[in-house]
Parts: C-alpha cells; structure tokens; sequence
C-alpha cells in the first residue's frame, strides 16, 4: 500500500473532532489529525461515555489498543500530567481509525474500564495495571498479567528502576554486582 | 603360495576382543558421557538453532546426545535454550530439582548464560544465579558447530570428574536438604 505524503504529518481537526466537541463541550478538550489517525483528547472520566457514542455513531468495531505513557521528566514543553492513557480504535466499515487520549495525575490515576463495551479491554487494562499502575473501576478482575503476583511495583514506571529484579528463586551466587553498578577501582587515586 | 586364512593366524582369536583392562569409574564415566539423555528447557528463539543442531542435517546423536526426554525424571543432560525470566524461575529449577543424579547442565545461547541484552526487571541475569551450570554457550543464537563443541567439552568434563565425583556430587541439594 503506497502511503499518503501526508502521512502523520500533525493537520487541523477533522469531522471525529468537531461532532464530539459539539456533542461533549465540557469534556473534550482539543483534537488534531495525523493521518491516517484522528486524535481527541478528552477528560480521562468520561471515555466510556466518549466510546460508547464513537461505536454507536460512527460504527466503531473495536478497541485495537491502549497505552499509557509515564511523563515523570518530562522536560519538553509545558509540564503535562503524570500519566496519559490512549486508547485505539478502529472502525473496519469506514476505515476509520481514532486515537483518544487523556491525562491522568499521579494523585487519582483511575479510568473507567471499558471491558462492558470491548471485550479486548479486558487484558490491555490489565497490562496498563501491570505495567503503570492505571486502574480501571468496573473492570472483572484487575491484576497483573505479565509480571507475577508477587512482584511489587509497577516496572514501566519511570521511577522503578529498570534493572531492579524481584527474583523468585534463591540466588546461589549472592555477591554479584549488579549491572550498571560503579566496579571497584582498580587501584590509583 | 597359499596364503595363510585368517583363522589360523597365530595369536587371533578371531575378529572380536577377547578381553579389555580399564577402571570401573572410566567404564562408567565413558559409559555417561555417551548416553546423555537430554531435557530441552526451551523457551526462545534459540530453541530454532537447537532443532537445527539436533535434527538430522546437524545430527547431534553422532556424539551419543540427542535423545530427548520430555520428563526430567529420565533426563540426566538439562539443556537450558533462551530466555529465562523471573516468572519461569521456579519452573526450571522444580525441574532441574526433579531430575536423577548425576546430572549436567548446558546453558544454550546469550540470554541463558547472562540474561543477554535484557538487563532488565524481567529476566534472570544467566541461569547460573540458580543453577550449576557445567558449560555455557555464547552466541545469539549458538551455531550448531558452537553446540558440539560444548557437548564434546562436556564429554570431556564427564570423563575427567569421574564416576565417585558424580555420585558425591550435591552442589545444589533440594530446599529442604539445605535447611536442615
């Protein structure tokens, strides 16, 4: 498939934008294209209201994916919220494909779940719990997927340190540094 | 000129041997190293090159180690193929802990023996952290001819350490030997 030129190049909001901004004033709070994408940001509490009309009025089939992203050091800009969850979705009658985004603080880093109208928000919800410590109220069964129960922390975390291991089994070779720690000097000063 | 058949040349005794002066412990120790009896640990994308040096193109059964059992329990050669991380952890030292004695360890590939480039929350950091590895294979994946190497270097060590060392040998005894 040849790829448009303007392939996501940011461009002025399209029609997903301006229908949601009319229907949901309050909520919806800027929007911008990147085709194919179109992007609607919105208050993180209402994206059950804001999926719920998207499959209803513009034949939205699925939930393709969501993820979150950790700001903690963000130095680019104007300072955003801790955390912004995203969702993808997808409509396969127009081709269709809209990105909705919402901040979410470190203070209440809760969201809707969306597991009553997409199935498939059942396990993403869950890694997004896994991974960043996102809750989702009204999810069946909130609890980590990937990593083990007995792993605490959330490792997607900017703030968990990334080679910081949680093992399960006992080490016989205690002692080993770990990776990235200052070796000893080798004499000298 | 009639030449001489061979069953009445002097000193034979036909074509077989008729008797062999060795050690009980190299007889056994030569007996070990080959027949291993493997238990592919496979987890990764190494498992691909293991296949490759196990089936017949490679044919790993020239050096006497191809057989594979899948229950531990008839294993004595744990061939560790990729990835290992925490969450596997205690699977694969249940069965190492299942496996008889004697009992060797191969840790196929980078991510077995260090972790490899996932030095990471997720991985284990080479399963020698949990385990007694005997030889280790780098390579991302090994090469088949990498792979022979380390069986025939792990024939070597079965010969050298011998037949009392291996019956001696409990580096790593059960959780609850330890305890007591």
């Amino acid at each position: 498939m040849k790829q448009q030129p303007s392939h996501g190049i940011r461009q002025e909001a399209g029609p997903v934008f301006h229908e949601l901004r009319g229907k949901f004033p309050r909520i919806v709070r800027d929007g911008w294209q990147e085709p194919p994408l179109e992007v609607v940001v919105i208050e993180k509490d209402s994206i059950a209201r804001v999926a719920g009309y998207l499959r209803e009025s513009w034949g939205v089939a699925a939930l393709m994916d969501l993820t979150v992203v950790d700001y903690q050091g963000y130095a680019g800009g104007k300072k955003p919220a801790r955390f912004e969850v995203v969702w993808y979705f997808q409509s396969f009658e127009s081709g269709r494909r809209i990105r909705i985004k919402a901040a979410v603080p470190d203070t209440d880093p809760v969201v809707p779940s969306l597991s009553g109208l997409y199935a498939s928000a059942d396990w993403l919800e869950r890694e997004a719990w896994d991974m960043f410590g996102i809750g989702f109220t009204g999810h069946p069964g909130l609890r980590r997927i990937l990593m083990y129960e007995e792993f605490s922390g959330h490792p997607l975390r900017k703030d968990y340190p990334l080679a910081k291991e949680q093992p399960l089994v006992e080490q016989v070779h205690p002692g080993v540094p770990p990776f990235g720690a200052k070796p000893k000097a080798l004499g000298g000063e | 000129m009639k030449r001489p058949s061979r069953e009445s040349a002097p000193g034979r005794a036909g074509e077989s041997v008729s008797w062999v002066a060795t050690r009980i412990g190299d007889a056994v120790s030569w007996g070990r190293k080959y027949s291993l009896f493997q238990y592919p640990f496979v987890t990764a994308c190494c498992g691909m090159e293991f296949m490759s040096a196990a089936a017949g193109h490679h044919d790993q059964d020239r050096f006497g180690a191809a057989f594979p059992r899948f229950s531990p329990r008839q294993a004595d050669m744990l061939i560790v193929v990729g990835t290992v991380s925490h969450k596997l952890a205690p699977v694969l030292k249940r069965v190492y802990d299942q496996m008889c004695e004697p009992k060797w360890v191969v840790s196929f590939g980078t991510c077995a023996t260090s972790g490899g480039f996932y030095d990471n929350y997720a991985t284990v950091q080479g399963i020698d952290t949990i385990l007694p590895v005997d030889v280790a294979i780098s390579g991302c994946p090994p090469p088949p001819e990498s792979v022979f190497d380390a069986i025939i270097k792990l024939q070597e060590k079965i010969q050298k350490e011998g037949w009392e060392a291996v019956q001696s040998r409990r580096r790593h005894p059960p959780a609850e030997a330890r305890r007591q």
